[in-house]
């Protein structure tokens, strides 16, 4: 056997199945594990710690004073409330828009029109976050285009508020749900439709009979980036917001001042974003994505 | 056929037009107040000027910033590519205990808010790593971006790998080529544009990338985002920023244009 003395490595990862899962493991789990898992345990264990009253530094320790800061405090509750309310209307207007968007796309729209939308709706996730909050900001801001041009009609624009923060974050998560709707219509089978309509039912009652049903795996699956997503920002509440707080804020705001509230504050979104994920799980919807 | 009245249908071309005009009204905006001599961006636009243009090519601290930025991109993107692919063929090709956590771990970096990673590593390293002397500056902030990338290579080396036969590559090693060999003349090739596909959106992700910047970049250190955010956040001196969006908008084209030609490609190989 020429080749197990010319190639012995080859030939020692060839015969043991173990060797060769460990090589390729090895590195990314160190990666991962050491660095990025053994952080996150670091940062929530801060979350037990105390702070020095007098030199403000932070010392390992196991009590409870951060969490009932949090839980004393009616600022960060109705923070946290706010900041879920925030995602949970981008990812519903989003969906609003993306279905009818997705039906025109895949039944109505000539191929041409069908590749021009599909590009027209990639473009954007392209353009940069900051480009887009930029771009919220030149329309929605005082002297800006929309109060100027809508102001023609006595109507005035929403200004820097949670509204504008609504409609930034729907701007900048819309084509993560509306891609994954388009595609699921165009992959539903034609003869789907020729067998309600043959049946009698109108162009309405097949979307809400037909359409709808087949589409909840793909909403779902948009659902995800748009509301967690939604749920971690706090830089559109910063630069469109007015004085609007998410959860983010917080974390980011007590970072350096009071590290333990940061750290059990950071518990918040990781718990919704698990929750949301294990409640889609159920459906399934996260294999078939 | 999908049988629609009339009237729904231009109810739903009216939405289409709806849904365009809120995506490009504002991008042309940021683009036509980038010549806008004022010092606040203002509608209708009184004076149209270079100015801005001028200014911001001639700004040092933005083309560093440029360069901070490509340079994070690329080294998160090779860290990316080297674990992505690893882990993409172990998870593809074995089957073994702890498989679904495997996967969960790699997902997670971007599956949780930016703020939560940012604040994370900016920890290790201020509390842990500093105090036993070791200083990863610049490095540190590629080690983050590293991690939320990669996911990017992962999922496109895994979604082709899942297509691809393993009889070639048992073809190959039963002729004698040794395991370098035959990844290097018969699975690379195979899965080449998925790779080049997740390089592109690994160095897209991290060139974009704010929230965790902000907590790992060393001071003194901008990236593109960051010098972004900063002019932000100074609203009076916000003017080189709408040149900077005009022009990042237009490169949006570029990736665009590649995914087309790589989804073509992929088409003709198949």
């Amino acid at each position: 056997m020429t080749s197990t003395a010319t190639k012995p490595v080859s030939t020692m990862l060839y015969r043991s199945r173990r060797l060769r899962l460990g090589s390729l493991l090895t590195l990314p789990l160190v990666w991962l594990v050491g660095l990025y898992i053994a952080s996150l345990a670091l940062l929530l264990a801060t979350a037990f710690w105390r702070v020095d009253p007098f030199t403000s530094k932070v010392t390992p320790a196991f009590q409870f004073d951060a969490f009932e800061q949090l839980l004393s405090n009616q600022a960060y509750l109705s923070t946290s409330l706010r900041t879920l309310g925030i995602a949970l209307t981008v990812t519903l207007v989003s969906a609003a828009f993306a279905i009818p968007l997705g039906i025109y796309m895949a039944k109505i729209a000539s191929p041409w029109m069908r590749g021009f939308l599909a590009v027209a709706i990639t473009l954007p996730l392209w353009a940069g976050y900051l480009v887009k909050i930029l771009a919220m900001r030149v329309t929605f801001t005082e002297e800006g285009f929309f109060n100027s041009f809508f102001g023609v009609f006595g109507i005035s624009g929403p200004g820097f508020s949670q509204t504008t923060v609504v409609l930034t974050l729907t701007y900048l998560w819309f084509p993560y749900m509306a891609l994954p709707v388009y595609t699921a219509i165009r992959q539903i089978p034609v003869n789907l439709f020729d067998a309600s309509a043959d049946l009698g039912a109108r162009g309405w009652t097949t979307i809400r009979t037909v359409v709808m049903p087949l589409l909840a795996p793909a909403l779902i699956a948009g659902s995800v980036f748009t509301f967690s997503l939604s749920l971690g920002d706090y830089i559109a509440a910063e630069l469109v917001g007015g004085r609007t707080q998410m959860i983010g804020s917080v974390i980011a705001n007590n970072i350096n001042l009071n590290p333990p509230v940061a750290a059990a504050f950071a518990l918040v979104p990781i718990a919704f974003v698990v929750l949301y994920l294990l409640g889609t799980r159920r459906t399934g919807a996260l294999e078939r994505m | 056929m999908l049988r629609l009245t009339r009237g729904a249908r231009v109810a739903l071309g009216a939405v289409v037009g709806v849904v365009l005009v809120f995506m490009y009204v504002p991008l042309m905006l940021v683009i036509v107040n980038s010549f806008n001599a004022a010092r606040i961006p203002s509608w209708p636009i009184e004076e149209f000027s270079l100015r801005w243009w001028e200014a911001a090519f001639a700004n040092e601290a933005l083309w560093t910033a440029v360069g901070n930025s490509v340079i994070v991109g690329l080294g998160a993107m090779v860290i990316a590519l080297l674990l992505g692919t690893l882990s993409a063929f172990a998870l593809q090709r074995f089957d073994f205990f702890g498989k679904q956590t495997v996967n969960l771990l790699i997902v997670l970096p971007i599956a949780l808010p930016g703020v939560v990673t940012g604040v994370a590593f900016s920890n290790t390293y201020n509390n842990v790593l500093e105090p036993i002397g070791i200083q990863l500056g610049y490095f540190g902030m590629i080690v983050a971006h590293a991690t939320f990338c990669i996911v990017m290579v992962f999922n496109n080396v895994f979604a082709r790998l899942r297509r691809m036969s393993p009889s070639m590559q048992e073809a190959s090693m039963d002729l004698g080529a040794s395991l370098w060999q035959t990844f290097r003349l018969v699975t690379f090739p195979q899965f080449r544009t998925a790779f080049v596909a997740g390089a592109l959106l690994a160095f897209a992700l991290s060139f974009d990338e704010l929230v965790v910047t902000i907590f790992t970049a060393p001071a003194g250190v901008d990236t593109l985002p960051l010098w972004i955010f900063n002019q932000m956040s100074r609203p009076n001196e916000a003017t080189q920023v709408n040149v900077i969006a005009t022009v990042l908008i237009l490169l949006s084209f570029i990736p665009v244009y590649v995914s087309q030609r790589l989804t073509r490609a992929e088409e003709d190989e198949r």
